[in-house]
């Protein structure tokens, strides 16, 4: 079924996996020259030139690259499966991951040539090649057509199947699609008003602070752009694969409708340290930062309760008996199970970081990348590698390559993040070691932050075993002369109760409204205090690195 | 409305209370005791501010550390890929100590060890923050944002004299 759709799906995953594995490699690296092992020197051979280059593609590839193919791939995949439908347009969608290839190919070209290395958060006035923000533009641009074709097939659906309630991993798909559209303004108007003009030569000088400030609009709701695929899963799969039904459907629905209204208006709590920002919005959105926490409770109880139902109807009993009785065997539940627990660390933990003052003590320290290896890099990525283990069967059909050697990936996975972020925890909030830093030669760096280094080194070197056991399994499954013997259904979780959830819950105008006119309450004036102060006085630095 | 099981009910009740404790506290304290991060100051062209006669960052760096009381001191730092200017400064303890930073280039952070001074230092802003300095010793302030390949050598000292 919808073979048109499996093909750029596959495609989609391809292109993410690939650029993980190059950026996932430069992980380990950078663990090991904090505790005074550099071999960037050794890889001059290959072009690279510098820790920071390394860590500019590491960040890029991962946190921009394989989220952005995965997410577009898999919620296309899920939107045509959850409404048995398939695409409207397909060229359009084929449209898509060719902006983005050609998106990223162009950002990436820079990168290696070390003419970009300005991470991927490219804060202004460091200045690379223009070729960096052209590409990076279309990645996003590509991603915003890919949801223009789900959004179409959507409609299509609606009037195919007039008073019928949009299936629930299909309306998740196109709320996350549809946030990440009204999200990216704020990227769009950084590049397409201010650096790329600027890159180019076109204009002389930039404001930093206004582009920090379009920068974060989008930097925030992203991490729900990641996080809700997962989510997805979480609420629309796994509750199936645990042998349980979802505890509460319409509870999950009110939940993805509050990620569209809550993840934007928060993007100053990443702000609350920049000079010309006023302190009473850092406090509007500190406190509608702790209101987007709802949500994520809503869903650890919903959740939890539907793992519940599939132990106990799996024969467990007792208070806990129920986990034991889990398919701990199934390495696609396994993996999503542990990202659901590596990520729960990471959300208490970012309670601090929203905090108005309490960020005081962790702000740009290694606690920050602590929190979001527990986020982005187990919550998030844990669990597409979950989702990889029965889709990309599906995919290719061909039968995993080998359930024990995923099985021992996710567990990997699981205890080399747990060390890693420990680590760096530790670090950041106890001696406010900086984060993104070359500290193996860094003349400040202290004797007592060695054993927390070697702790995060050794996660780092665990976290690089447990990955090449991913691609052994995914190029194993993908090179297998095995075929299929009957095909692999997406798994979809019956809801507990068959009463269907109120209309309001499968209506789209309200919610968007609201939305829009909670950023322009939350937004509006800082940047209009912002605009009508510019500063377009710095000019670009290129030769920093 | 819909139908909402009882004990789902009863947690979001107890985590949305447990979430307007923590922000009450979050911002209780914040004002109470004086917990500050940065507010706007004044916005300035950094192609010029280490220029002598420009600005506070013009002046010499030994003249950047000023006393307007006793015990109580500003001081206007630079910062700049890949130092600070000045990188030593000295103040008896007991001093309460406000920082004035800029960056002449790209962006830099500064945060001072032992105490609650945590701010980004961008071109054209100023970003202020104030501490008291009860304990003798020496503290470091460290870049915290990549400005380039010798980030990790951008730092100074703090030294607070008994």
């Amino acid at each position: 079924m919808y073979a048109g759709t499996k093909k750029l799906t596959g495609w989609y995953l391809g292109v993410g996996m690939v650029a993980l594995f190059i950026g996932g490699a430069l992980g380990p690296l950078q663990k090991l020259e904090h505790v005074g092992i550099n071999v960037y020197p050794a890889l001059t051979n290959v072009g690279l030139n510098s820790y920071y280059q390394g860590l500019t593609i590491h960040g890029v590839l991962n946190v921009l690259v394989w989220t952005t193919f995965f997410i577009v791939g898999f919620l296309t995949f899920a939107n045509v499966h959850s409404l048995k439908r398939d695409l409207t347009h397909p060229k359009l969608n084929w449209a898509s991951l060719i902006i983005m290839i050609v998106g990223l190919v162009m950002a990436a070209v820079p990168v290696l040539l070390n003419l970009a290395t300005v991470l991927f958060t490219f804060y202004p006035p460091l200045m690379a090649s223009p070729y960096y923000y052209i590409g990076l533009t279309l990645v996003v641009i590509g991603s915003w057509v890919g949801g223009w074709g789900m959004f179409l097939t959507y409609r299509a659906w609606r009037k195919e199947n007039p008073g019928v309630q949009t299936p629930l991993i299909a309306l998740a798909s196109n709320i996350t699609m549809a946030m990440w559209q009204i999200a990216t303004v704020g990227i769009a108007a950084e590049m397409l008003w201010l650096i790329i003009p600027w890159s180019l030569g076109l204009v002389d000088g930039i404001d930093p602070q206004l582009a920090r400030t379009f920068f974060w609009f989008t930097g925030h709701p992203i991490v729900y752009f990641w996080l809700l695929p997962a989510y997805v899963a979480w609420y629309g799969m796994v509750p199936q694969q645990a042998g349980g039904k979802l505890f509460s459907e319409p509870m999950a629905r009110l939940v993805f409708w509050l990620f569209l209204l809550l993840s934007i208006p928060v993007g100053l709590h990443h702000q609350y340290l920049d000079p010309s920002v006023p302190q009473g919005w850092k406090v509007v959105h500190a406190v509608l930062t702790y209101s987007l926490f709802i949500p994520s409770l809503l869903t650890a109880f919903n959740v939890i309760a539907s793992l519940e139902l599939g132990g106990r109807a799996r024969g467990g009993t007792g208070l806990l008996g129920w986990i034991r009785t889990l398919p701990w065997d199934n390495p696609s539940f396994t993996a999503q199970n542990l990202a659901m627990i590596l990520f729960a660390f990471g959300g208490i933990g970012g309670l601090t970081n929203a905090s108005y003052n309490l960020n005081l003590v962790i702000h740009n320290t290694m606690w920050v990348p602590g929190h979001f290896h527990l986020t982005v890099g187990s919550g998030v990525t844990l669990t597409f590698f979950g989702i990889a283990y029965w889709l990309v069967p599906k995919l290719a059909n061909k039968p995993l390559f080998s359930n024990k050697v995923a099985l021992w990936q996710s567990w990997t996975w699981f205890v080399g993040m747990l060390l890693m972020s420990n680590g760096l925890h530790i670090l950041g909030l106890n001696f406010g070691s900086p984060r993104r830093t070359m500290l193996g030669v860094a003349p400040y760096a202290s004797a007592d932050w060695q054993p927390l280094l070697i702790e995060a080194a050794l996660g780092g070197i665990i976290l690089g075993v447990s990955g090449l056991l991913f691609y052994t399994n995914m190029l194993g499954t993908v090179f297998s002369k095995k075929t299929l013997t009957e095909e692999i259904e997406m798994p979809v979780a019956e809801p507990l109760e068959a009463h269907p959830a109120p209309a309001w819950l499968d209506s789209w105008r309200p919610w968007v409204v609201a939305t829009l006119v909670l950023i322009v309450v939350s937004y509006g004036p800082i940047l209009v205090y912002l605009i009508s102060n510019l500063n377009l006085t710095s000019p670009g630095f290129n030769k920093l690195w | 409305m819909m139908h909402i099981d009882s004990r789902e009910r009863n947690f979001i009740i107890g985590t949305t209370i447990l979430l307007l404790i923590f922000g009450a506290a979050v911002l209780v304290s914040s004002f109470a005791f004086g917990f500050q991060v940065p507010a706007p100051v004044e916005r300035i062209d950094p192609k010029v501010v280490a220029t002598p006669g420009q600005s506070p960052w013009g002046d010499p760096v030994a003249e950047r550390l000023r006393e307007l009381a006793p015990n109580k001191y500003e001081v206007y730092i630079l910062a700049q890929a890949w130092a600070f200017q000045p990188n030593q400064i000295r103040v008896p303890v007991g001093s309460t100590v406000t920082f004035y930073l800029t960056s002449k280039d790209v962006q830099h952070g500064f945060r001072l060890d032992g105490t609650n001074i945590n701010m980004m230092v961008l071109p054209g802003e100023v970003s202020r923050l104030t501490a008291t300095f009860d304990e003798p010793g020496e503290y470091n302030f460290i870049c915290h944002e990549y400005c380039g390949v010798g980030h990790h050598t951008m730092y100074g000292q703090l030294i607070v004299e008994p």
